[in-house]
C-alpha cells in the first residue's frame, strides 16, 4: 500500500515537474509546479515528517504559489514565444540528459544497495516538537543566520526596486 | 539538558554577530537618524567603525588561540571552527571590506547612489563570508555561501539606472542559482552517505568507504561543481567577464578578491580537510579545472579592450594559479594559498582603486584607451597601476612574486612537475597583456580626459595597498609567518 501511494506521487511529481519545464504559458508552469509541491508534501508525510509535509503545503503550495500568480498577473505575461532551436542541437541534447539522469540514478542505485527497503511511517523525529527541538539545539547557529539571509533579501527587495529621489 | 548558547559559542561567533550588527544599524541610521544627504558621509565612519570591532574580536580569537596554545577552539557542537586558517581568511576579508568601503565613497559620489545601503551590505556580505572561512557543518556553510551571493547579487546591481548592471546581475543571479542547485545535490549527497552535516563526523565515515565508491565521486563533483563557479574558475567561469565589467568598480573589486577568497576558504576545508582521504577522486578533476582556468583566462584577456573585463579574465587565471596550491596539497601549498590570496587582495584593489580615480562623471575611464599617456595627466597614477600590475604579473620586488614562488614551489616539492611548466609558460602570456596597459599609458599619446582628481578615500586606499604590495614583495617574512599559523589540522 505505502509502496503503490510511493510510486503514485512520485510519477505525479516528475511528470509535474517535466511539465513546469515544457508548458509555455506562466500560469500553466505554476499551476503545475503545485502539483510538484503538493505530491513532495504526500512523500514527506508517507516518510513520517508530518511537520514537514503541512510546511510545505502552506509556504510552497500556499505563500509561494500566491506570490507567482500574483507576479504573473501584475506582469500580465502571455505565452513564451519559444527561442529557436535546430533540431540538431534537440537531437544532441535529448539523449546526453537522458545518459545524464540514467548514469546518476545509476549511481544512487548502486550506492546505496544493501540498505533496507524504506517501511513507511516507521520514521520518528518528524512531529512538531522533534523539528522544533533540532532547530534550536543542533542547528541553532544555520537557523539564526538564515533569518539574517531573509533580511539580506528584503533589504535587497527594497534597494533594486525603490524609486529614484532626486 | 547541556546549554545550548555556550559563552563559547558566543565568543567564536562574535565577529560575525558585531558584522552583522552593524550592516542593519547602518541601514536603521540611514533611515532615521541622519535623513539628510549631507550627514551620508558619517555612515562610512561607522561602517569602519563596524569593521574595527569585528577586527578586534578577531583578534581577541587569535590571542586566544595563542594564549592556551591550542590549535583550534570548536563551537555550535561542530558547527563553528576557530582555528589559525579561519583567522587568517578573516583577516583577509575585514582587510578587502575595510578598502572597499573608503574607495567606494567617492564612486558613489560620482555615480549619484545611495551610501547606506552599500555599506551596510558590504558589512552583511562580509558576515557571510565569516562563516565560509570557520564553519564545519554543511547547512552552514551553504548558508553562508547564499548569504554571501545573494548580496552580491544585490551589490552588482546597485546601479540601478545602469542597464550594463542590471543585466550584470541578472546573469549573475541566474548562473548563481544555477550553481547553488549543484552545491545543495553535492552537499545533501555527503549526508546521505555519512548521515551527519559536520565536517568531523563526515570525515570520519568517508574514511571507511572505499576510494572508488561511485556516490561519492558524484558527491566530490556536484561539490566541486558548485565551489568553483564561486571561486570563478574556468569551464564554470562564464559570469565573470560580464558581472565584473557591469558591477560597480568597488563591487567588482570586493567580488574578486574577498568572494573568491571565501569560496576558496571552503574548497580548502572540504577538499585538504575531510575529503583529504579521496584525493584520487578530486586531483584530476581539479587539474583539469586550472588548465582550463589558465588557458582560458589568459588567452582571452589577451584580446580584451575594457579594463574591467580584462581584469576579469586575470582573475579566472589567478583561480588557475591558487588552486594549484589546493592539487599539491602539502604545507608548502597551503601557505601558498593564503599568502596569494593576502597579496591578490592587496594588487587586485590597488589595480581596480586606479579606475575608480580616473573615473568621472559622465565617462566611465574602463577602455585601454581611457589611459593613453596617463603618465603626462597624472603620474603619480600611472607609476601606482604599473606597480599594481607588475605584481599581478609576479615580477620580483611585488609582493605576486612572493605568491607565485610559493604555489610553484609547493608544485615542485610535489611532483606536479607538468602543472609547475604549464603554469610558468602562463605567467608569460600574463605579462604580456599586463604589459600592453603599461604601454598604453607609458608610450602612447595622451588621450581626452582629464587629470584623476584624487581624494582622501582614494589617498588612503593607495597607500595601503601600494605599500603592501611593494613590503610583502621586499619583506615577506612576517606574512609568511602569519600563513604559518594557519596549516589546517
Amino acid at each position: 500500500m505505502d509502496a503503490i501511494l510511493f510510486f503514485l506521487f512520485a510519477a505525479i511529481a516528475v511528470v509535474s515537474a517535466i511539465n513546469v519545464v515544457v508548458q509555455r504559458h506562466p500560469i500553466s508552469s505554476a499551476l503545475s509546479l503545485v502539483g510538484v509541491m503538493g505530491s513532495l508534501a504526500v512523500l514527506y508525510l508517507l516518510l513520517g515528517a508530518e511537520f514537514i509535509a503541512a510546511a510545505q503545503m502552506i509556504v510552497y503550495a500556499g505563500a509561494i504559489m500566491v506570490l507567482f500568480v500574483f507576479v504573473i498577473m501584475l506582469l500580465n505575461a502571455g505565452a513564451e514565444k519559444s527561442p529557436r532551436k535546430g533540431w540538431i542541437l534537440t537531437a544532441v541534447a535529448m539523449p546526453l540528459l537522458v545518459l545524464f539522469l540514467g548514469m546518476v540514478s545509476y549511481i544512487i542505485q548502486r550506492g546505496f544497495p544493501n540498505a533496507p527497503l524504506v517501511v513507511f511511517g516507521q520514521f520518528t523525529g518528524g512531529s512538531p516538537k522533534d523539528v522544533g527541538m533540532a532547530l534550536f539545539t543542533r542547528y541553532l547557529l544555520p537557523f539564526e543566520i538564515t533569518s539574517v539571509l531573509i533580511l539580506i533579501a528584503i533589504i535587497g527587495a527594497v534597494v533594486l526596486a525603490r524609486k529614484e529621489m532626486e | 539538558m547541556n546549554q545550548f548558547y555556550t559563552p563559547t559559542d558566543h565568543f567564536s561567533l562574535l565577529p560575525a554577530l558585531l558584522l552583522a550588527l552593524f550592516g542593519c544599524a547602518i541601514l536603521m541610521l540611514d533611515f532615521f537618524v541622519l535623513p539628510h544627504p549631507r550627514q551620508k558621509r558619517w555612515l562610512i565612519f561607522f561602517a569602519l567603525l563596524g569593521e574595527f570591532f569585528a577586527g578586534l574580536a578577531l583578534y581577541r580569537q587569535y590571542r586566544f588561540l595563542e594564549d592556551q596554545s591550542i590549535p583550534a577552539l570548536r563551537a555550535f557542537s561542530d558547527g563553528l571552527i576557530i582555528d589559525g586558517f579561519s583567522i587568517f581568511f578573516n583577516a583577509i576579508f575585514v582587510a578587502a571590506a575595510v578598502l572597499v568601503a573608503i574607495i567606494s565613497y567617492r564612486y558613489l559620489e560620482v555615480e549619484g547612489e545611495h551610501h547606506g545601503e552599500f555599506y551596510g551590505l558590504i558589512l552583511l556580505a562580509q558576515c557571510g563570508m565569516y562563516f565560509l572561512a570557520s564553519g564545519t557543518e554543511l547547512v552552514t556553510i551553504f548558508i553562508g555561501i547564499e548569504l554571501m551571493a545573494v548580496t552580491f547579487y544585490i551589490l552588482v546591481g546597485f546601479l540601478r539606472s545602469d542597464r550594463r548592471s542590471n543585466e550584470a546581475a541578472m546573469k549573475y543571479l541566474l548562473l548563481g542559482a544555477f550553481s547553488s542547485g549543484f552545491l545543495a545535490y553535492g552537499f545533501s549527497l555527503l549526508y546521505a552517505i555519512t548521515g551527519s552535516t559536520r565536517l568531523p563526523k563526515i570525515a570520519a565515515e568517508l574514511a571507511q568507504r572505499p576510494a572508488t565508491d561511485p556516490l561519492l565521486l558524484l558527491a566530490i563533483v556536484t561539490t566541486l561543481v558548485g565551489l568553483l563557479f564561486k571561486v570563478g574558475a574556468a569551464p564554470f567561469h562564464m559570469w565573470a567577464p560580464d558581472a565584473y565589467e557591469g558591477a560597480p568598480t568597488p563591487v567588482t573589486a570586493y567580488l574578486s578578491v574577498a568572494s573568491k577568497a571565501a569560496s576558496v576558504a571552503v574548497l580548502v576545508r572540504l577538499f585538504l580537510g575531510t575529503l583529504a582521504p579521496h584525493r584520487i577522486n578530486w586531483e584530476p578533476m581539479l587539474a583539469v579545472a586550472v588548465v582550463l582556468s589558465l588557458t582560458i583566462g589568459n588567452f582571452s584577456a589577451l584580446s580584451q579592450t575594457n579594463l574591467k573585463r580584462l581584469l576579469a579574465f586575470s582573475s579566472i587565471s589567478h583561480a588557475g594559479y591558487i588552486l594549484l596550491g589546493l592539487i599539491a596539497g602539502n604545507r608548502t601549498g597551503l601557505t601558498g594559498i593564503c599568502i596569494y590570496l593576502f597579496v591578490y587582495t592587496f594588487m587586485n584593489t590597488g589595480a581596480f582603486l586606479v579606475l575608480i580615480s580616473l573615473r568621472q562623471k559622465g565617462m566611465t575611464g574602463d577602455d585601454i584607451d581611457d589611459l593613453n599617456g596617463l603618465i603626462h595627466r597624472s603620474p603619480g597614477h600611472a607609476l601606482l597601476m604599473a606597480l599594481f600590475l607588475l605584481s599581478l604579473g609576479g615580477i620580483p620586488p611585488t609582493a605576486g612574486f612572493i605568491a607565485k614562488y610559493y604555489i610553484f614551489l609547493s608544485l615542485v616539492e610535489t611532483g606536479h612537475y607538468a602543472l609547475a611548466i604549464t603554469a610558468a609558460l602562463f605567467v608569460a602570456v600574463s605579462i604580456y597583456y599586463y604589459f600592453r596597459i603599461v604601454r598604453a599609458m607609458f608610450l602612447n599619446e595622451a588621450g581626452q580626459l582629464l587629470p584623476a582628481l584624487p581624494g582622501w578615500g582614494a589617498r588612503v586606499g593607495f597607500a595601503v595597498t601600494a605599500l603592501a604590495t611593494l613590503a610583502i614583495g621586499l619583506y615577506p617574512e612576517p606574512i609568511i609567518r602569519f600563513a604559518g599559523t594557519s596549516l589546517l589540522r
